[in-house]
């Protein structure tokens, strides 16, 4: 596939975050504070709607455009990698109102601060790289 | 024309965003905005540290270009289609003005109090972003996944581990918010 057609879903990606607001510090401070169903609201209705499309995939057998398996492998079982891994995922999230995606999306819009973030994930990443054999998955 | 301007509803977001899932399914891709970090870690050369990262990394060049449109997208979304406001729940915005000082609510983006270039001078700003984004980065690798990956793209599959680590993202979130933030600011 072309790197444009990425390049495409990208900036797609990167409006609808901003205009959804997802990527707004406030939005993740008030979700915590449980203080809108505006976050719930659209992580619930774009889920409403994924499951149906992975359903829809799943029966009609659809593939890809260029072929191949559609990317739906299950995910590794386990309890403790994913319970602790997402309790700091959530420690920073809520720390710093971004994650990933959201993260880009500000540096885009200006926000010079958010460099030092996106260094920090990217630092942490690299982290979780050295000590991922000490760790418990 | 004013719904360019104004900020897109839950409903119409919600739906878009499965939207964007599903076009990646399509081109044979998975939706997920953390592993592009370790692809970037890679690229970088962190091979030479940890076999974490010894992968072929240029396979995993899409993703990079979805960052790189990402943030082309908040570029555009910020200049031509946004009054920069964000309306949040009258009540939060007190407790913030109050508790915090953060007063900024209803009239930007983003708390400058955090997020203004000027805010930098203060090392303590500076650690709370630099701590921030080290324990996304390493959190999202352990859990395998972030909010994307897991809330959006592994719940939509109905994966257990996703849910596990939805939870995890929560408890996080909620011990950081009303449990650490007191202590912090």
């Amino acid at each position: 596939m072309r790197y444009s057609v990425y390049l495409i879903i990208g900036v797609f990606f990167g409006i609808v975050m901003y205009k959804s607001e997802a990527a707004s510090w406030f939005r993740i401070y008030e979700m915590f504070q449980f203080g809108s169903f505006h976050m719930y609201g659209i992580i619930g209705s774009a889920l409403v709607l994924g499951v149906l499309a992975v359903q829809v995939i799943k029966h009609k057998q659809i593939k890809p455009l260029d072929g191949g398996e559609m990317k739906l492998k299950p995910k590794n079982k386990g309890v403790v990698r994913y319970l602790f891994g997402g309790i700091i995922f959530g420690l920073g999230w809520a720390l710093t109102g971004a994650c990933p995606g959201p993260m880009y999306v500000l540096a885009g819009a200006g926000y010079v601060s958010i460099l030092i973030v996106i260094f920090g994930a990217i630092a942490g990443t690299f982290l979780y790289g050295l000590v991922k054999n000490k760790l418990r998955h | 024309m004013n719904w360019i301007y104004e900020p897109w509803p839950w409903f119409v977001s919600g739906p878009l965003i499965a939207l964007v899932m599903f076009l990646l399914l399509l081109v044979g891709k998975q939706f997920g905005m953390s592993s592009n970090l370790r692809t970037a870690c890679s690229a970088l050369g962190a091979g030479k540290a940890a076999d974490f990262f010894k992968f072929d990394w240029k396979a995993e060049r899409w993703n990079l270009m979805v960052v790189l449109g990402a943030v082309i997208g908040g570029f555009v979304a910020s200049n031509y289609m946004s009054n920069h406001t964000v309306e949040i729940n009258p009540e939060t915005a007190q407790q913030l003005a109050n508790e915090y000082q953060i007063t900024s609510a209803g009239e930007s983006y983003m708390p400058p109090e955090i997020f203004a270039t000027a805010a930098l001078s203060d090392p303590f700003i500076i650690a709370i972003l630099l701590i921030g984004g080290l324990l996304v980065g390493f959190g999202a690798r352990y859990a395998g996944g972030c909010t994307s990956g897991h809330a959006i793209s592994g719940l939509s599959n109905l994966q257990l581990p996703s849910l596990i680590a939805v939870i995890g993202f929560f408890i996080g979130g909620l011990v950081m918010i009303h449990l650490i933030y007191p202590l912090l600011f």
